[in-house]
């Protein structure tokens, strides 16, 4: 097999990962204090939608990433209100928001389908970025999958070494008694639930800016849903993430490449492959109960409700 | 500080008005949209939510497209009942067309006339099988594995996506159609038939309505429909009585499953009289919204379904008459469902009485806004 065909095949792993690493990172936190957003779907395209609408209209990428942050916060207020405060049923409003989201981005997105913007600029560094295998494995990607990477490493460090993450669990496994001793359980899932909307909505726009810069209808294709499963797949911890995000990343890559890697399968098939892989590893993970016991935030899903 | 106390016991009044105050504010976010459109409101409303109704041929489509919906719909709302969540009914669907499909062409061709009236109850029992295959999947692997039924269902809907257009391009594509990715027209044996002369609805219709009846059946007079009845709102106590969650996950994705097939038939035997890279726009998850809707009951859903047809067919007569986007219909039904939560507020809560309000210490009274 060809060497450079194999480390194109790599680098295009990673920017596959990079939206769902995103996601799933900040669901994972929502999840911990007890909040499960089953609209993330709807979130990441409403942040593709406006990522992209902001970036065409005013030439920048970063006002287009700052566009998606704020659109996936707005989604997340959205379900946080019903959630949190009116109390609705989690699985319904996500599902809800996941409906609406597929409505809102397409009517937004109406007049966007066919342009093209351009993709998000990458890592040009003298030297480094032009060694070769070492070059275009580490040091020519876009800004934002270290990014990604960078934010797994925060967000590990922070839940489990300081004193917010502390709260976010203890949040997450005892509301009750969390909120007997004085902790803003209802304001702290406020917080946790923005931050994972801010960051589905840019998983969104990277699709939408960086793997391939224009709009469709639909474009996250269920990558939403797969970020809820890696957060099973992870086991609740942020490491599991990377693993997962990079695993599905190689899957989903395999359907451009499978061609080029001599695989005489009608691409449909390949194309289905990251959905069954989601299948299965989920089968993996939750046949043994306990794992699942042990993992799960004890709140996870329940509405809160002081008295 | 709060104004909102709660209910000693859920109002009945409530659940019931709470989809009509839904649908109500629906319909006025759907005029302002009207409105930032630089429409005329009260003529788009027109257009949108009276017109379709103002012919026969529209009542027609109302029902053709209210069909799926119902079929759907119903079978979800019995799962969601037990608290078991199929999200996938859109794939059962289209492996309930797929299913359809092959029989409708294997037996294409065929003159024998003792053959002919089988086809179309052949299509049904196939159809109703291929949806229950596809519902059988996240059903066995929830009771087995423990697996989460709404991402297992969810992530095999855009498994049969692909499997369709795997077919549509190649296996089954028709030779004669100029390389469109599609089949062949069924034969005449192989398409239901129609309700009323010029209207398209067709015979699915009365199927769903059976089906309607049937769930109410199941869910008013069988232990069964108790069993899960129970489960769903009281999990604890079902336990206690011993009765068997497995039981249920497989009976609500049994029949939400081979109802959502019977609606592939209805499509691909009906409207479109072929297999095509899409057999649903999205059917299936428009069914999520029609069982909260309709209250997860039977009659509920049937009226829901109605109402959802409507957002599809004045969304597309919007698109004709005033250029307006087709993505406003799922704009509305997004917000139906928002609406709905939100309302369902006060089937358990109710405003307080401004002057007691003045009066009562803020302990003596339960409170949402309570710990902030």
């Amino acid at each position: 097999m060809n060497p450079e065909y194999v480390i194109a095949f790599l680098a295009s792993t990673a920017a596959a990962a990079t939206p769902l690493v995103l996601a799933s990172t900040g669901e994972l936190v929502a999840e911990r204090s007890g909040v499960m957003n089953l609209g993330l779907e709807g979130v990441m395209l409403v942040g593709a939608v406006a990522g992209f609408s902001a970036t065409l209209h005013s030439g920048s990428a970063a006002l287009g990433l700052l566009a998606a942050l704020a659109a996936g916060m707005a989604m997340a207020l959205v379900f946080a209100i019903l959630v949190l405060t009116l109390q609705t049923n989690q699985v319904a409003t996500g599902l809800a928001l996941t409906l609406f989201g597929l409505g809102l981005s397409a009517f937004l997105g109406r007049d966007l389908v066919g342009q093209t913007v351009a993709p998000l600029p990458h890592l040009s560094i003298p030297v480094l970025s032009n060694l070769p295998f070492v070059g275009p494995l580490l040091f020519r990607f876009d800004a934002l999958v270290y990014v990604s990477l960078l934010l797994v490493g925060v967000v590990a460090w922070v839940l489990a070494r300081t004193r917010i993450g502390l709260l976010i669990r203890a949040v997450g496994e005892a509301p009750h008694s969390a909120h007997a001793i004085g902790m803003p359980v209802v304001k702290l899932r406020y917080a946790t639930v923005l931050f994972g909307g801010a960051l589905a909505g840019l998983g969104g726009a990277y699709m939408s800016l960086a793997l391939t810069p224009m709009w469709v209808e639909g474009m996250t294709a269920g990558r939403g849903w797969i970020a809820l499963a890696q957060v099973v797949f992870a086991t609740w911890k942020p490491r599991g993430l990377l693993l997962g995000a990079y695993l599905f990343g190689g899957v989903t890559v395999l359907q451009f490449h499978g061609q080029g890697l001599g695989i005489a399968i009608p691409s449909e098939f390949l194309s289905m492959l990251p959905y069954l892989a989601t299948i299965v590893v989920l089968v993996i993970i939750c046949r043994n109960p306990q794992t699942i016991l042990l993992n799960k935030p004890m709140s996870l899903g329940q509405s809160f409700k002081a008295d | 500080m709060s104004r909102l106390e709660a209910r000693p016991e859920p109002s009945r009044t409530m659940m019931l008005a709470s989809p009509l105050i839904a649908a109500a504010a629906m319909l006025v976010s759907g005029s302002l949209l009207f409105l930032f459109l630089g429409q005329e409101p009260l003529h788009a409303f027109y257009v949108y939510f009276i017109a379709p109704l103002s012919s026969a041929y529209g009542i027609g489509e109302l029902l053709l497209k209210a069909t799926p919906l119902i079929l759907c719909g119903v079978g979800l709302a019995i799962g969601f009942r037990a608290n078991v969540h199929n999200i996938g009914a859109d794939g059962q669907l289209t492996m309930g067309a797929v299913a359809a499909g092959c029989v409708a062409l294997y037996f294409d061709g065929v003159e024998a006339p003792v053959l002919k009236p089988i086809v179309l109850p052949l299509m049904i029992v196939a159809g109703a099988l291929g949806g229950l295959a596809w519902a059988a999947v996240p059903a066995l692997l929830r009771t087995r594995f423990n697996t989460s039924e709404i991402l297992v269902s969810l992530m095999l809907v855009y498994v049969a996506y692909l499997f369709l257009g795997y077919l549509v391009h190649g296996p089954l594509r028709d030779p004669a159609g100029f390389n469109f990715p599609q089949s062949k027209m069924f034969g005449e044996s192989a398409l239901l038939p129609l309700l009323a002369e010029g209207l398209r609805v067709n015979a699915a219709f009365l199927l769903s309505l059976v089906a309607v009846a049937g769930a109410w059946f199941f869910c008013r007079h069988t232990f069964a429909g108790y069993r899960m009845q129970v489960s769903g709102m009281a999990p604890a106590a079902a336990l206690y009585a011993g009765f068997s969650e497995p039981k249920n996950v497989w009976l609500a994705f049994m029949v939400s499953g081979a109802l959502a097939g019977v609606a592939g038939v209805g499509e691909v035997a009906g409207p479109l009289g072929q297999l095509q890279p899409s057999v649903s726009p999205g059917y299936g998850f428009a069914a999520i919204i029609v069982a909260y809707v309709g209250r997860l009951h039977p009659l509920g859903v049937l009226l829901a379904s109605l109402l959802m047809s409507l957002l599809y067919i004045g969304g597309e007569s919007a698109q004709i008459e005033l250029q307006l986007p087709s993505a406003i219909t799922g704009l509305f039904q997004g917000l139906l469902l928002f609406y709905l939560l939100a309302a369902d507020l006060f089937i358990h809560y109710r405003f307080k009485p401004r002057t007691r309000a003045t009066t009562t210490t803020p302990i003596a009274t339960e409170s949402l806004q309570h710990e902030s």
